[in-house]
């Protein structure tokens, strides 16, 4: 009998028949905490008595939540981790370097491979073929002290999407319309598996994106198969010789599929307050958005501001909404330069903050005020997300932002295409 | 057995609604931060909540961040158990690291302010309020003998290695 992604990837590196169900115990290939939730992590370490990592190499202390630091309790808590960090080794990823997933996919992760981290977006590598998942401060510390953590094996629902996406429909549309169709615990504790002739015409960035998501229905991981979008995706980061070709078997047994026709699609948005209470950009003409944010670890990479700045170039974003751009890595931010994309987003009226995490969390760079709207690049729209619970938080892709900040209303992108 | 009276929250309780991002700077002071848990779904609850109380939740309850803060707060404002019709993956995992009970079982007929009993062992609900007798789903077993031994640390501590007896 065949296996799904999940399935191969856990049977491989357990060196186990591992079938949907079973118990494993698998060496992690990276393990990573980021600022808000690494401090924990590091002091569940010293309390579990082990003092040794046991890859330090291939342990990553990520400053990206609030970085740079907008509070002194938030200072201390990076003192923490750089003292770490030259003390007991893994290496340290600083203010201005990036969020950890978007630096994760550049620099770390490969395919058939197992990634750990205190986010619960780590679910993002499972673009290139990894086993990625988010988990607590606990199970990161023992993933850090002893190399390994056990999972359940997944059950599987494979999402196919048939033929192709129209122009101006990206990959953030197709994730928000599959939360939307089977709900925000439609995949809980599931493998989110995606496949068909849509998806293997999808660049990298877009799989980023829909695998950042999978965690918004629930799943505990988001897969892609490993092909050459993946091969050419390694050879740009410098690594070509980490390239697996990786696929489902044709007969794996999957719980569901979800069929979807691809050029049905049109540009979606997920209003407040859950991330499945999604409409068409479309239908929402007329509400008016105080913020555009641009960024995250959801959308703040090159493609993205390509798209963006495609649209904006040459246009100002409407008097009564800002504009904030935050790109994923210093890599990003460099590209950005180079391709005179900055320019494009300053001169349309765009604040740039640093690369980080940013106005998604609602710490800082970016607070909404009492009854404000924000139209956001991220992944998560609950209520308080971006650090007002009187605030009103709606998620779409870069293209329906830049539109949207040129007209100060939700507006479809293909308006401007 | 537990025993203590209900909270009652509705569905998609997020991490968020828990300890919200705007209190990252109180996530290295835990007593601080455990004073605003569940503030933004209810403002009053951190002040009424009594050692022994009871969370009860609907659909998906602690979605979104991997933040273990969020069942931590929980556990330091004396709540008992968190009861729910269903729960986010990682933060049931989390809340049976740090030795939170989270059970699963319909909760449409707990009423806010209700007494409940609860026997772990034999995995019954009681609203003594009501009258209504429930059972809770059971814990897969693996997360019980972490649960039994207090939790994650104290069970690598106990065992010197991440131990997953054959069967399970």
């Amino acid at each position: 009998m065949g296996k799904t992604l999940a399935e191969k990837i856990l049977s491989t590196k357990s060196g186990t028949d591992a079938r949907a169900g079973g118990m494993v115990v698998v060496p992690v290939d990276l393990v990573f905490v980021q600022d808000s939730t690494g401090p924990l992590t590091l002091r569940q370490l010293a309390e579990l008595g082990i003092d040794t990592l046991k890859q330090p190499q291939r342990t990553v202390l990520f400053i990206d939540h609030s970085a740079p630091s907008p509070a002194r309790e938030l200072s201390n808590d990076h003192v923490f981790m750089r003292q770490f960090s030259r003390q007991k080794g893994g290496i340290l990823s600083d203010v201005g370097e990036g969020v950890c997933h978007q630096r994760v996919a550049e620099s770390w992760a490969n395919p058939v491979e197992v990634i750990v981290g205190s986010d619960s977006h780590t679910t993002t590598a499972g673009a290139v073929g990894a086993f990625a998942t988010g988990m607590g401060s606990t199970d990161i510390a023992v993933a850090i002290a002893l190399g390994k953590t056990w999972f359940r094996v997944p059950e599987t629902i494979r999402v196919k999407v048939n033929g192709h996406l129209h122009n101006g429909v990206y990959g953030k549309d197709l994730i928000l319309h599959v939360i939307g169709a089977i709900g925000a615990d439609g995949a809980t504790y599931k493998s989110l598996e995606f496949g068909g002739e849509a998806i293997d015409k999808l660049g990298m960035s877009d799989r980023l994106t829909i695998a950042n998501m999978a965690v918004e229905a629930g799943a505990k991981v988001g897969l892609f198969p490993s092909d050459k979008v993946t091969e050419e995706y390694l050879k740009l980061q410098g690594r070509p010789e980490r390239y697996l070709p990786l696929g489902p078997d044709g007969d794996a047994t999957y719980e569901r599929t979800v069929e979807i026709d691809g050029e049905l699609l049109e540009p979606t948005v997920s209003k407040p307050h859950t991330v499945d209470n999604t409409a068409l950009a479309r239908e929402l003409k007329g509400v008016h958005i105080d913020q555009v944010f641009l960024g995250t670890c959801t959308n703040g990479r090159i493609e993205d501001f390509r798209i963006a700045a495609r649209i904006l170039k040459g246009r100002r974003a409407h008097a009564g909404t800002r504009l904030i751009v935050a790109p994923a890595s210093q890599r990003t931010y460099l590209q950005m330069i180079e391709a005179g994309y900055m320019t494009t987003l300053v001169e349309a009226g765009g604040t740039v903050v640093p690369p980080g995490c940013a106005a998604c969390l609602g710490v800082h760079q970016g607070v909404l005020g009492d009854g404000e709207a924000c139209l956001s690049t991220a992944n998560r729209n609950f209520k308080g997300r971006m650090g007002n619970p009187n605030a009103f938080v709606y998620l779409a892709s870069p293209a329906t932002a830049a539109a949207t900040a040129i007209t100060g209303e939700i507006t479809d992108p293909r308006e401007f295409l | 057995m537990l025993t203590g009276k209900v909270f009652k929250f509705g569905d998609n309780i997020s991490t968020d609604l828990i300890v919200p991002g705007r209190l990252l700077h109180l996530r290295s002071n835990l007593p601080e931060l455990a004073k605003h848990v569940l503030e933004d779904a209810d403002a009053t609850f951190a002040q009424r909540v009594k050692k022994g109380d009871f969370v009860v939740g609907g659909d998906n309850f602690g979605l979104g961040s991997s933040r273990e803060h969020a069942p931590l707060v929980i556990k330091m404002a004396g709540v008992s158990a968190v009861l729910a019709k269903s729960f986010a993956r990682i933060f049931f995992r989390n809340a049976i690291n740090i030795g939170l009970p989270v059970l699963v079982c319909e909760t449409d007929s707990f009423d806010d302010g209700d007494q409940l009993e609860i026997d772990l062992s034999a995995g019954t609900v009681r609203d003594l309020t009501n009258g209504a007798k429930l059972t809770f789903s059971p814990i897969p077993d693996i997360m019980l003998r972490i649960l039994n031994e207090g939790g994650l640390v104290p069970y690598i501590q106990k065992h010197k290695d991440l131990v997953i007896p054959k069967g399970l």
